[in-house]
């Protein structure tokens, strides 16, 4: 430390940036950061020229044009007469979706999961441990593919249906037919509505708003009479009536109906449609990602010392309970950071939907319109850029989430 | 499969500029081989036999391209693309020419910056169902689903013809024939639709191909042809006029069994120009004189490639229609051999 104890009088030198060992590791970096950007710059303006040189320089002006094709599920209004920009907002809300609905999915596989492989049952811990080395060591391509196939092949196509002695018959009472193109069930509607779909929905959010402001109230009421008389009045009727009733009213007073589903001609008519390759997709990333989930969550609880259950248990609580309120609270600090990585993968590995004809951003922006307007290099382009902004806003949302829940150092 | 794209597209970004400025005769014949972009497998035009050999009426063109530059109808390296990847490759110099029942399109030629120098199958956009739908007219399938595949004029003009006719209908987009085709048994989808000569192909490729039917409808204008990249036209030349010289020997009646005979005889002149005993135009595209002489007894005249692969004696049994010379009816015709 002869070094640090020498005074600082002696003059700067160039030479020091390389000798001196105070300066050599930001010397290296600067370097090394100058050459990435110049082989970064090489490459792009490469790119650039080359297709400036093929009479193809960059240009998104394709977006606005008229895209010609039709997409099999838009969740916004769309047909072959609209713009490439507009076929790739189709694509991206799909993308979305299948994300959502994947990570739900695939939540609620690893919390189940997680749980019952610690279980003491040893055919269930078993269980659960086969299907997590099944998924998890098979490429999720694979499994994407798999349950496409289950359902294009083993669920009877919507002819099957038609005839007096039918082969198949709808499922549900009649309600719900399942066919090698999708599921179909009873899609809700208001008879008398509100003037407007944006109308209903504000409403019907509005009022159970208001129905989880009185149980919040009513909660605090019931907390201050404890406080005050030591007993807790039950809130669990009142609760639940001001949760359901205001609402049940109001689906009557909109006139709430379901359109079954019918046969007309090639396909089902009427209700809604979920789709084979959405249910392919969907079902795909979710067992996949719910292996990693379900490890996650054993990690996480196992993760919590066994001398907080047995405190729980010391005092009384029941062991649905501890998990509930005392382990799984603790776990999640461990939880959340891996989850976020595993919502991010499955956002990213939704692209492979494209193999079973899923109308996802791939699908549309990276794939027909790529193809129809012939930009390679700005499809792929906008392509990373949306998939990066949709990662980091995913994982900022779940950052954030996780400063929330974690426990406050004091 | 659709990767591929991708790694076209990381091709592309690094490609350097001068190699694709070059003239691509001279690095084919520098390479020794053809880089002949074809289908990932259509029955007729660009499939693999039982041997795992190429075979069909595009794989053809391919050989006799070969044979017009090395003499040589081996000389090919088959890059098998689909629909969806075929343009990439083309512009970023993985295949030298696309013979890949490519349609000849305004913005394809100019927007994507394919040069097509002549059409080999003038084609149509048709329909087929399963025989037990009992549909007789396309104009029957309002509501249907559709099994077409990405990145096709076919998804385009499906768009229109429905649109046209009032109907509705449900795509079901697919990567390439063979998933399209498995989808299509399986009954995913009612209505498998392509160009009608890969129907056909399609179709004879069923165990049983009397329960599917194509409808009689003609959805479209498909004129197939072979591309080449923008800015070389030598190359475009010597695509352009191999296919000439094919379809020129048929309407002078000269077959792969009498052509040698005809250059020794030398005695009709447009025969002598084309089999180049006289004229010495092969040297003018950068080839050999005798380059149709060779190829022609190689591979075969226009209607004898035709006759072979996908004509009315093969399982495919399309029929000659607009595909026969202008003299017999139909709109083949090749600018003369001068
Ligand atoms: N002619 C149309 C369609 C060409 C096309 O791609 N046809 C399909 C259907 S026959 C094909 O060749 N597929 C073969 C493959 O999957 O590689 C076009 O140029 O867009």
């Amino acid at each position: 430390m002869a070094d640090a104890a020498a005074p600082p009088s002696e003059a700067f030198r160039l030479s020091m940036l390389i000798y001196d060992s105070r300066y050599r590791s930001t010397t290296i970096q600067i370097v090394v950061l100058i050459l990435f950007l110049l082989g970064f710059f090489w490459l792009a303006n490469n790119a650039v020229q080359n297709l400036a040189a093929l009479g193809k320089p960059i240009n998104f002006g394709f977006l606005s044009q008229t895209s010609g094709y039709d997409i099999n599920q838009t969740l916004i209004e769309y047909d072959s007469t609209y713009s490439h920009g507009r076929a790739t907002m189709v694509g991206l809300l799909n993308t979305l979706l299948v994300a959502f609905m994947g990570c739900v999915t695939a939540t609620l596989i690893g919390l189940v999961g997680g749980v019952l492989r610690l279980s003491n049952n040893w055919l269930v811990s078993r269980l659960v441990t086969l299907y997590v080395e099944i998924f998890r060591n098979v490429p999720v391509l694979l499994w994407i593919i798999v349950c496409m196939l289950s359902i294009t092949s083993t669920l009877p196509g919507p002819r099957a249906f038609r005839g007096d002695d039918p082969e198949a018959s709808m499922i549900l009472f009649g309600n719900v037919a399942a066919t090698n193109r999708g599921i179909y069930v009873p899609q809700p509607f208001f008879e008398s509505g509100l003037g407007s779909a944006g109308m209903n929905f504000l409403v019907m959010a509005a009022v159970i708003i208001a129905g989880i402001f009185f149980v919040r109230w009513n909660n605090k009421r019931a907390g201050e009479i404890q406080v005050q008389t030591g007993d807790r009045p039950n809130t669990f009727w009142v609760n639940f009536a001001a949760m359901t009733v205001p609402f049940i009213v109001l689906m009557f007073v909109m006139g709430l109906s379901f359109e079954r589903p019918e046969l007309r001609g090639f396909n089902f008519k009427g209700g809604m449609q979920i789709q084979a390759p959405l249910i392919g997709v969907w079902l795909g990333l979710s067992l996949y990602t719910g292996t990693y989930i379900v490890e996650i969550v054993r990690s996480g609880i196992l993760s919590v010392s066994k001398g907080q259950s047995e405190a729980a248990a010391a005092l009384g609580i029941r062991p649905g309970l501890t998990m509930s309120l005392v382990i799984l609270p603790q776990a999640l600090r461990v939880i959340i950071p891996q989850l976020i990585s595993q919502y991010l993968n499955l956002t990213k590995n939704s692209s492979l939907g494209v193999a079973v004809g899923y109308a996802d951003l791939v699908a549309t922006l990276g794939t027909t319109t790529l193809n129809q307007s012939g930009r390679e290099m700005e499809t792929i382009l906008l392509l990373m850029a949306i998939y990066l902004t949709i990662s980091l806003t995913i994982s900022g949302v779940m950052n954030w989430y996780n400063r929330s829940v974690q426990l406050v150092g004091r | 499969m659709k990767r591929s794209i991708f790694a076209c597209a990381a091709v592309a970004l690094t490609m350097t500029g001068g190699a694709l400025a070059a003239q691509t005769l001279d690095a084919v014949k520098e390479r020794g081989e053809l880089n002949c972009g074809i289908t990932e497998g259509t029955l007729g035009f660009s499939a693999r036999d039982a041997n795992g050999v190429h075979q069909g009426f595009d794989v053809e063109f391919c050989r006799a391209l070969a044979v017009a530059i090395f003499n040589d109808a081996d000389a090919v390296n088959y890059v098998e693309l689909s629909s969806a990847n075929r343009f990439t490759a083309l512009t970023a110099g993985n295949a030298d020419v696309l013979y890949r029942t490519t349609t000849w399109t305004l913005t394809r030629d100019v927007d994507l910056k394919t040069n097509f120098v002549g059409v080999n199958y003038y084609d149509g956009q048709a329909f087929m169902v399963p025989a037990e739908l009992g549909v007789s007219s396309a104009l029957e399938l309002d509501g249907a689903t559709v099994c077409i595949e990405v990145g096709t004029t076919t998804e385009l003009n499906l768009a229109d013809y429905f649109r046209a006719n009032g109907m509705e209908y449900q795509p079901l987009p697919v990567g390439g024939t063979t998933e399209a085709k498995a989808l299509f048994e399986e009954g995913a989808c009612d209505v498998y639709t392509t160009d009608g000569s890969a129907l056909a192909g399609v179709k004879a490729s069923f165990p049983d191909p009397s329960a599917y039917v194509i409808l009689p409808e003609v959805a479209s204008k498909e004129p197939l042809g072979p591309a080449v990249r923008h800015g070389d036209e030598q190359w475009a030349d010597v695509v352009r006029w191999v296919q000439n010289a094919l379809i020129e020997a048929e309407e002078y009646d000269i077959t792969s069994e009498n052509a040698a005979q005809l250059a020794e005889s030398g005695s009709i002149p447009a025969v002598n120009r084309i089999l180049g005993v006289e004229g010495g135009l092969g040297e003018m595209l950068g080839l050999e004189n005798d380059f149709a002489l060779n190829m022609i007894t190689k591979v075969g005249n226009y209607g004898e490639i035709f006759a072979r692969t996908i004509g009315e004696s093969t399982p495919i049994g399309l029929p000659r229609g607009l595909n026969a010379l202008y003299t017999e009816g139909g709109i083949q015709y090749a600018p003369p051999f001068r």
